[in-house]
């Protein structure tokens, strides 16, 4: 897996593995704030930034612990890397522009337990991507977590006008959307070569 | 029995079925969708969050009076991370088998909702026996949740139970049940089929419309 082409891993990272539809990461944000295009854009731009923050921290930290072998160190140090950056995005986010921070309310702390974050820094791990593959695949994860988060928010804006029986309002009617749009997914397999 | 007036009961009740943490709350997501391809994977998953969960929760109510307000979370988060990285040395140690189809799942169980939500909103303010027992009950409840969940689609896409094949060689497995989008399905099913339980017959009436979508 370590020989793949830069191309290859975004492609797949952002359309046939996509993330959120393909891998099941991050769908709490996913089904959490996906109701308005408004706040999934900026929340889907915050996470990518996370994410590529961590990945290279995670990169550096995994080179640090295996030099030493302490292994055993890589989750509890990853997702403090993770928990710090989503700080400093926060505190940015505040400083620059407020009503955005007001906007996506709590579930911007809750990127720390997004696991797509995590997910890009122990996939890049477990694969065993060197550091340029590690961005690209960052890159990707994160452009991929946005485009999904926008359909389903361009999705269930629409659906706000159409009759939807009471009973399917909510979380089924957002998981069965979903299931579709991983069913559209799908369809981009093999598109990136293995 | 006074089993209805007994508070340990109830709260041990509460996580199994009026907060079912997949059925009712839909927390923790992630792991329950992507692992939950078999009832055995459903089962392991279920059990090793069990333990995290249990183990944060007494810890962090053992610590409750110690840990300063403003750095709680990421002590709790510190605190799971270890139990989880101990979870996943042990399934590591007694099945690669079972490692290998979890995957960076057993890892991802420090991002699952329930726990760091239990742990916040729970046992920092109990004492650990009413934490324990309400995370024992959490635990069975998701566990519940994904062996429900696991076993529509082991049974649907591969016509089997715990790998046993149910249905002989006749059977066409419905493959999409295994895939990212059978996931869904399933669990948007299992809603509706709650959702239709919970309320009074006549909207339930409504759901045949639903499936047609």
């Amino acid at each position: 897996m370590g020989t793949e082409s830069l191309w290859s891993i975004f492609v797949n990272t952002v359309l046939a593995n996509n993330f959120v539809l393909a891998m099941f990461l991050g769908l709490c944000p996913f089904l959490g704030v996906s109701g308005r295009i408004e706040t999934a854009w900026p929340m889907g731009v915050a996470t990518s930034f996370v994410m590529l923050v961590s990945s290279l921290c995670a990169f550096g930290l995994n080179a640090l612990l295996s030099r030493f072998d302490l292994e055993f160190l890589r989750l509890i140090s990853y997702i403090l890397v993770i928990a710090s950056t989503v700080q400093l995005v926060e505190m940015a986010i505040k400083k620059w522009t407020p009503p955005l921070y007001r906007a996506l309310g709590i579930y911007l702390p809750l990127i720390t337990t997004n696991c797509a974050v995590l997910g890009v820094a122990l996939f890049q791990t477990a694969r065993e991507y060197d550091f340029l593959q590690s961005v690209v695949f960052s890159l990707g994860g994160g452009l991929g977590f946005t485009l999904a988060l926008l359909l389903m928010a361009g999705v269930r804006e629409r659906l706000q006008f159409s009759e939807v029986p009471a009973i399917v309002q909510g979380t089924a009617l957002s998981l069965l959307v979903a299931g579709i749009l991983s069913l559209a997914f799908m369809g981009f397999a093999g598109l990136g070569g293995s | 029995m006074t089993e209805r007036a007994n508070p340990t009961t109830e709260l041990f009740l509460e996580g199994i079925w009026r907060q079912n943490p997949v059925l009712v709350m839909t927390l923790g997501m992630c792991p329950t969708l992507a692992v939950t391809v078999s009832v055995v994977n459903a089962l392991s998953m279920g059990l090793a969050t069990a333990f995290v969960l249990t183990a944060s929760c007494f810890l962090v109510s053992l610590l409750r009076k110690f840990v300063p307000a403003e750095v709680r979370i990421a002590t709790y988060i510190v605190i799971i991370a270890s139990f989880v990285t101990v979870v996943d040395y042990v399934i590591h140690a007694l099945s690669v088998a079972l490692y290998d189809a979890l995957g960076a799942f057993i890892q991802l169980i420090v991002v699952n909702c329930i726990i760091l939500g239990r742990a916040e909103s729970h046992a920092s303010k109990n004492p650990p026996w009413p934490a324990v027992v309400s995370a024992v009950g959490m635990s069975l409840g998701f566990t519940l949740g994904l062996v429900l969940l696991g076993g529509v689609r082991e049974l649907l896409g591969a016509g089997s139970l715990f790998g046993v094949p149910l249905f002989g060689t006749a059977f066409q497995p419905w493959a999409i049940m295994l895939l990212p989008p059978g996931g869904f399905f399933v669990l948007g099913g299992w809603l509706l089929v709650f959702a239709a339980w919970r309320r009074d017959p006549r909207p339930a009436a409504a759901k045949g419309g639903a499936h047609g979508h």
